[in-house]
């Protein structure tokens, strides 16, 4: 069982509109699941259910979600990404949070759709309304609601990548760290050059394998270096790339999601582990 | 200067391959870095200042054709000459003729970038005269025969003991005979072959970083003193700039020097930091008889009417590249232009179009870093987006990028039919792969699997579960 313990005054910066004085009602957050977790790792998905719904939250999934559009505006098809936008908008209106396992993508909703909609006064409106109440997970649990953790143990040596867009478009750092700390018997050992783009980089990764590879490997090398036995981050694109390359460089250092662990969800096979070979 | 950008990939792989320029780059990673951080952390609000230039340059801009026109005003009265170049042919050609006109035969150049975008050399050495870099990297790459891969270290992609082969091939005529491979011996020749280069010189022609228009003064900053003996020592000075560069005072270049050293090189101020005011004045015991100042356009009027204005800010410092994971892979010269990097990703398409740099805002992740370090704040990542927009309109974009992003963009935007397939195909795939626990290989993810493994999923996917729980 998990132990969470409330630092007092969650939610303490919120308060629902219209709600007065009813400080018993549970926040509705809405689960961005992120197109990457639902495809590849929903025990990511399921990890920050957990996770918000200890923290007092009472979780939703909308199922009309498939993408933040992040592939589309970075790729160059504003068009779609615009038109994709305005599906998130519609799905996740009406939630008090919509909170995603990722920087990212929620650094898609936070700060690029405001930017998609100049001269759209309407949608501009509503992508702000959107952005202002869009959370990263780990910042959410920290900043938001407030509350703390005693994450279950998880008795190994740790190092962590700060996702590029996570850390600099949304501030994301010692956040996850703080969460993780908590945690009986993980010692976090810090990585050379651990704020360095891992070669990810959304489409850059297939566009330019090789560049994206030399990148990847500078990062299995740092992280090697650390000793540590399992690399936590919050992005799945970026542990994806670095777990692909460690296994194709035969390094064996385990990679999860940083919510796996504070969920108690890392129990089975590492991020590219076989059931195989366990 | 040719562009050569078809080749991007080509050349990355290239560069990638090349043990030494690695090595190279490795230097440049840890030794800049780490030098820019301590200078900004010793410096009691860095931030401030970085708001501070970027305020200065944004007024300058939002003004340009005013302060231009002062500064103008301000070398003409200093007895000075100020030239307009539309573009880089007109450039040039402005200098030939203030060349012929003084009879010159011996061109002594210090470090211009902006001399490189308007390929000054090829033309001055095409009429016959005999031009020196007198910069030592610039002179190392001149020797050579190739273009800067940085815009501050010209030659960070050269080992020493290249340097050391190139004088000794090239040195001889000067007498130097014997094979010289220690950094600082090899400095010493630079300088002596230098020297008399220029006394010679009937023109020295040098870059500016900073006009000042309530002064009419040109500001060089150098840290090999190459820049002040180029400016002073030949009868005619001419000044190859951007008309970008101009500021309204002595105040507001004093910032950005600030800005620049630090973020160029860690330093606290270049060695040598120089403010030109016209031709020598009766009296003077030194300094050049005639002050030529060229202002070259070269698409940059284009860029300040519309939506990359940003980039007119840039003070060439060269930390975006020096912090940037692509650059620091593939080094400058994969970028196929004079400017490399980050800033060149921008500058590149901006002045010569997008067709001849459609690789160039796709070779970056969108990272951040070079926003994060640039000193006046430019939004990069933003302007390369902006620019793949541009090449998605103008079908730049390559078919296969674009079909994949148009699928991709057609299921996210019908969900129910993503999921029904989706919530069918990963299952399949999951079966195949978690035993192993990721494939090797699999079709359509070559550009994936090229260089890692791709993580089997797990199964079914969250939204396929979520909805079986909620039921």
């Amino acid at each position: 069982m998990r132990d969470l313990k409330s630092s007092g005054r969650p939610f303490a910066g919120w308060s629902k509109a219209g709600s007065g004085t009813d400080t018993l009602q549970k926040p509705r957050v809405a689960l961005f699941v992120t197109c990457l977790v639902d495809l590849f790792r929903p025990n990511v998905g399921f990890s920050a259910v957990a996770l918000l719904e200890e923290a007092g939250c009472s979780v939703d999934v909308p199922p009309a979600q498939v993408c933040c559009g992040q592939p589309a505006y970075n790729g160059g098809d504003a068009k779609s990404a615009a038109d994709i936008a305005r599906q998130v908008i519609e799905t996740f209106d009406g939630y008090d949070f919509v909170v995603g396992p990722s920087g990212s993508c929620m650094a898609t909703i936070r700060i690029d759709y405001p930017k998609m909609f100049d001269g759209d006064s309407d949608w501009q409106k509503r992508a702000n309304e959107l952005a202002e109440r869009s959370y990263e997970l780990m910042s959410f649990l920290t900043d938001i609601a407030g509350a703390t953790f005693a994450a279950p143990p998880f008795p190994a040596k740790v190092t962590y990548h700060d996702s590029c867009s996570g850390l600099r478009s949304l501030g994301i750092k010692e956040q996850p760290r703080t969460l993780l700390a908590s945690a009986e018997g993980l010692s976090i050992v810090e990585m050379q050059d651990a704020e360095t783009c891992c070669g990810f980089g959304g489409t850059f990764c297939v566009k330019y394998p090789e560049i994206s590879a030399k990148m990847a490997t500078d990062k299995a090398e740092n992280i090697a270096q650390t000793g540590a036995d399992v690399v936590l981050g919050g992005d799945l694109g970026c542990l994806m790339n670095i777990a692909g390359r460690m296994r194709r460089l035969g390094r064996t250092t385990r990679v999860f999601h940083a919510a796996e662990v504070l969920a108690g969800r890392a129990g089975g096979p590492a991020i590219g582990e076989g059931e195989d070979v366990k | 200067m040719t562009v050569l950008l078809d080749t991007f990939q080509q050349r990355s792989s290239h560069a990638l391959h090349d043990a030494r320029l690695q090595a190279s780059l490795r230097g440049l990673s840890t030794g800049f870095v780490v030098r820019r951080a301590d200078a900004v952390a010793a410096f009691a609000d860095f931030e401030e200042l970085r708001r501070q230039g970027q305020a200065i340059k944004d007024h300058a801009l939002e003004h340009l054709d005013r302060y231009l026109l002062e500064f103008e005003a301000n070398v003409q009265r200093t007895g000075g000459e100020v030239h307009w170049a539309r573009d880089a042919a007109e450039a040039r050609n402005i200098i030939r003729d203030l060349c012929r006109k003084a009879n010159a035969r011996t061109v002594t150049k210090g470090k211009s970038m902006v001399s490189e975008e308007i390929a000054l050399n090829e033309a001055l050495l095409a009429d016959g005269l005999e031009v020196i870099e007198t910069d030592a990297g610039e002179y190392i790459v001149q020797l050579a025969g190739e273009a800067p891969s940085h815009i501050v270290m010209p030659t960070v992609h050269k080992t020493t003991e290249q340097i050391s082969d190139l004088f000794f091939e090239h040195h001889k005529r000067y007498g130097f005979h014997k094979r010289e491979t220690d950094a600082a011996k090899l400095i010493a020749q630079v300088r002596t072959v230098m020297r008399d280069k220029y006394f010679a010189a009937d023109v020295g022609i040098t870059g500016a970083n900073f006009l000042i228009a309530e002064t009419g003064s040109i500001v060089l900053v150098t840290n090999e003193g190459n820049g002040d003996l180029t400016s002073t020592l030949a009868r005619t000075h001419i000044v190859t700039v951007g008309i970008e560069k101009v500021v309204p005072t002595l105040d507001d270049a004093s910032t950005l020097l600030r800005l620049l050293a630090r973020s160029a090189l860690g330093m606290d101020i270049t060695s040598y930091t120089s403010f030109i005011t016209g031709p020598k004045r009766p009296g003077d015991i030194d300094g050049p008889e005639a002050f030529h100042v060229v202002l070259i356009d070269n698409g940059r009027t284009k860029m300040l009417s519309g939506a990359y204005r940003s980039m007119l800010r840039c003070i060439r410092c060269g930390a975006c590249m020096n912090h940037c994971p692509v650059y620091m892979s593939v080094g400058g010269h994969s970028y196929g232009w004079v400017y490399p990097g980050p800033m060149g990703a921008v500058l590149t398409p901006m002045i010569d179009g997008h067709e001849t740099a459609k690789d160039l805002p796709h070779a970056c992740t969108l990272n951040g870093k070079c926003q994060q370090v640039c000193p006046v704040k430019i939004p990069l990542p933003d302007l390369l987006r902006r620019l793949r927009h541009e090449q998605w309109e103008a079908h730049f974009i390559s078919k296969t990028a674009r079909f994949g992003i148009s699928a991709w963009a057609l299921l996210a935007k019908r969900p129910r039919l993503y999921h029904a397939m989706t919530s069918l195909i990963m299952p399949v795939l999951a079966r195949c792969g978690r035993g192993k626990g990721a494939f090797k290989w699999l079709p359509l993810a070559s550009g994936w699997t090229a260089s890692r493994d791709l993580p089997s999923p797990e199964g079914r996917t969250f939204q396929a579960q979520w909805k079986r729980r909620q039921r």
